[in-house]
């Protein structure tokens, strides 16, 4: 019997995956496990409810606007405000320069290595291997492009990695003429962007035969539940609709409005790992299996595309539609399609961010409502780049946190990501034989999740005890 | 050059502030990085594998929570020349830091016995050490508290911030090839030196400490607005920019050199809040300290773990 560890890297955070192997050497079992640990329910507590949308966007700095938007609609539905339609269309549109940012870097920094520098040794699968691959220009163009979706978040927010504008009641400051201009041509080339993006996914990983049969073989599908926001008409949304969870066979089975969540998941403990695995509450916690009787579902770009009827904008309806019938299936179970969905996403933002920029209301000054005293209880759900991400907050009646829960997105693709490791480990490591190569392939199945593990762990115990001055 | 980036109790938003900034990328593109987890492949054998100070400098972001952070600190210290504490919790603790006003035991019952989501009447909490079919899985060890890098190894150079700002970061890549004598790459001047709104002060008192969605006017001084922006008391270099969006300053940068602790910065406000009474009777002291429900949370917002209030208390605890 032998244990085979893989640090994780080339993702967010603390993981690794431990895979057990028999006495021929074959594998048992596997397990992931996020080893790091903070504490925002519990340090929230005691805290004015406006600072958490200060303080809860730390848990990640990948998706911080993801914890920005879900916090700053907690507040609103703690002191029972509806924000000026101004402010909510700021909102969206920086939220969507946020999901072009996160996607883009995890697409091309952390993903794409490994789609399109498979068979390089460890030391060249990266960023700076695919400066070589693809040139400096098209590198620089990334970075170019990730650039306008920063600078977007920064002129709304502050700073694109620390976002402080969205208060209780909207935001703290309205859009400038000159600013609003300035949005609309990065915007512009966003799209430009996210056309090109899908071009290389169509060139270079789906003429990649050994890519390509991984897209469709079986050894990195599971038939699980999904899970992900839609808007009034069924397409995707990631600022603000209700949520819709489908079955393997695309069934939907539930529908419900985000500050319902408690009726629809549950999460349980694992002493192994630091992160809870949530599951449907209706189907039931059946163990580490997939199929339609494990309430084991999964969220993120993937089953954002999977629950929802199409895109709400042009482009990204049309990749939306090739995106389809290349698997002649709804819903698409291989995580490798994660990033490909990822791709269509860029796409829908990019074209979002101008809907709203060249909006007529979006320089109004009118961008936040007064308060009153606080109703006490609030839930904000909004689509992070990795999947649904709920903030639930108690306050006493001056607004000061009292009770925090956080269902994070990437806790709800735990499970998942446990089954993919112990599938592609059990198919790939025979009598023992496992080069940097396959355990790679092994990471893959993390990586296509495109986990953040700092997100996901936000606990960290403590032994100090601190007077109150 | 060879350089080594690692993180430890982090958010990896110090990572992408790196990776913001063009010229960087770039410029590491030219340099050997030889162990950046959140980018490249070298596994942690790789970094244990380097010869002792063959690495002219080691960056390490995020603060100190756990055996294996603390491990791989002191092993980045052994191989590198010069190590740089890199972002707010490197620095000072940073937010996270914020957990040790709590115990252990309530933050581990918080997340895993009383969260409204978890299953009910499920009492587990996640140990160091599980076993499984003869297998042995582990989770690291914890420490009694958050701690920033210099309280664990010697530290050379301090890029605070939460994340550090454009310009901080070139200034420091710039100084990669030849190392300043002064070892903080922040000003040793109050954010309020560089603030636009600067001109906007007439030193007036405060009648009101008031609350961020509470503000009115969009381009005054926001202490003077009753505001409890922290520019004041916290080192240049941001840029402003919580400001510049009519936000105050949470202290992101740290305490100004001059200061002995954040705290310092309390009895300033003290001393400028009331309407202009010289006395002011014990009733209206009281709404004084009412209005401010959560001093450790405005004032040690980032710099908990290096402040005197937490020594004093892991002491007191002892």
């Amino acid at each position: 019997m032998r244990k085979i560890t893989i640090p994780n890297t080339r993702l967010e955070g603390h993981g690794r995956v431990d895979i057990l192997l028999d006495d021929d050497g074959n594998v048992k079992d596997a397990y992931f496990q996020v080893i790091e640990f903070r504490g925002f329910e519990k340090f929230c507590e005691g805290r004015y409810v406006e600072e958490l949308p200060r303080i809860t966007p730390k848990i990640c700095g990948v998706c911080p606007g993801a914890h920005h938007m879900a916090s700053s609609k907690a507040c609103d539905a703690v002191y029972g405000v509806n924000i000026p339609s101004t402010a909510r269309k700021l909102r969206e549109l920086y939220y969507n320069a946020h999901m072009v940012h996160s996607h883009i870097l995890h697409f091309y920094a952390l993903a794409a290595p490994d789609l399109l520098l498979k068979n390089e040794e460890a030391a060249k699968r990266n960023i700076f291997g695919l400066i070589e691959l693809l040139g400096k220009n098209v590198v620089m163009e990334v970075i170019e492009s990730r650039g306008y979706a920063q600078k977007i978040q920064e002129i709304i927010a502050g700073h694109p990695i620390y976002p402080v504008s969205s208060i209780p009641g909207g935001l703290s400051k309205p859009l400038d003429e000159e600013d609003r201009k300035n949005i609309e041509e990065m915007a512009k080339k966003l799209i430009e962007f996210g056309k090109k993006g899908l071009e290389i996914f169509e060139s270079l990983i789906l003429r990649d035969e050994e890519i390509k049969n991984l897209l469709e073989e079986d050894l990195y599908s599971h038939r699980t539940y999904y899970a992900g926001m839609v808007d009034s008409n069924g397409k995707v949304n990631f600022y603000d609709g209700r949520i819709r969870a489908v079955s393997p066979e695309g069934k939907e089975i539930a529908m419900f409005d985000p500050q319902n969540y408690l009726d629809h998941i549950t999460e349980r403990v694992e002493e192994w790992s630091y992160i809870k695995f949530p599951y449907l509450k209706n189907v039931g916690w059946k163990g580490f299996v997939d199929g339609t009787d494990s309430g084991i579902y999964r969220v993120n770009s993937l089953a954002r595309l999977n629950v929802a009827d199409g895109m709400a904008t042009p482009l990204a309806q049309e990749a939306y539609e090739r995106f389809y019938d290349y698997f002649g299936q709804k819903p698409v179970h291989n995580i490798l399609a994660y990033h490909w969905a990822r791709l269509i996403e860029i796409m829908y933002s990019a074209e979002r961010v101008l809907e709203l920029a060249v909006d007529e209301e979006i320089t109004d000054r009118d961008v936040k409502v007064d308060l009153g005293k606080a109703d006490g209880e609030g839930v904000g759900v909004v689509e992070a780049p990795r999947g649904t991400l709920y903030h639930h907050y108690i306050t006493d009646r001056n607004g000061v946190t009292q009770k925090v829960n956080l269902i994070v997105a990437t806790v709800q693709n735990n499970a998942a990501i446990n089954l993919s490791v112990k599938k592609v480990a059990q198919n790939l490591i025979k009598n023992g034989k496992a080069d940097e190569k396959l355990l790679n392939m092994v990471e893959m199945a993390v990586r296509a999740y495109d986990p953040c593990l700092a997100c996901a762990s936000h606990s960290l115990p403590l032994n100090v005890k601190l007077h109150r001055i | 050059m060879r350089l080594v980036i690692n993180w430890a109790a982090s958010c990896g938003g110090c990572d992408v502030s790196l990776l913001d900034c063009r010229e960087v990328v770039m410029s590491l593109a030219e340099h050997d990085v030889l162990y950046w987890p959140v980018a490249l492949d070298f596994k942690q054998k790789d970094l244990k594998a380097l010869e002792d100070k063959s690495m002219d400098f080691g960056i390490v972001n995020g603060a100190i929570r756990t055996s294996e952070q603390e491990e791989e600190l002191k092993i980045v210290r052994e191989k590198c020349k010069v190590l740089v504490a890199y972002g707010s919790c490197a620095c000072f603790g940073g937010i996270p830091g914020l957990a040790n006003q709590f115990d252990r035991e309530s933050i581990l019952r918080r997340a895993y016995v009383e969260a409204q989501s978890n299953l009910e009447g499920q009492e587990v909490i996640p140990k160091p050490e599980t076993e499984i079919d003869g297998f042995q899985l582990t989770l690291p060890e914890f420490f009694d508290s958050v701690k920033p890098l210099d309280r664990v190894v010697k530290v050379d150079y301090y890029v605070p911030g939460c994340p550090p700002s454009s310009s901080t970061i070139e200034e420091f890549a710039r100084s990669l090839s030849n190392p300043p004598e002064r070892r903080f790459f922040a000003s040793d001047k109050s954010l309020c030196h560089d603030c636009p709104r600067n001109q906007t002060k007439g030193a007036k008192k405060i009648a009101k400490i008031n609350r961020p969605h509470e503000l009115k006017a969009d381009e005054e001084c926001l202490l003077e607005q009753g505001e409890l922006c922290m520019g004041f008391a916290t080192r240049g270099g941001c840029g402003g920019r919580c400001i510049s969006v009519n936000m105050p300053c949470r202290g992101c940068y740290g305490k100004l050199p001059a200061m002995v602790d954040v705290g310092d910065a309390i009895s300033t406000i003290a001393s400028i809040t009331g309407n202009g009474e010289d006395y002011i009777p014990a009733p209206k002291i009281f709404d004084a300290l009412n209005a401010v429900k959560d001093p450790v949370g405005l004032f040690y917002q980032f710099s908990l773990p290096s402040s005197l209030i937490n020594s004093f208390s892991a002491d007191r605890s002892k």
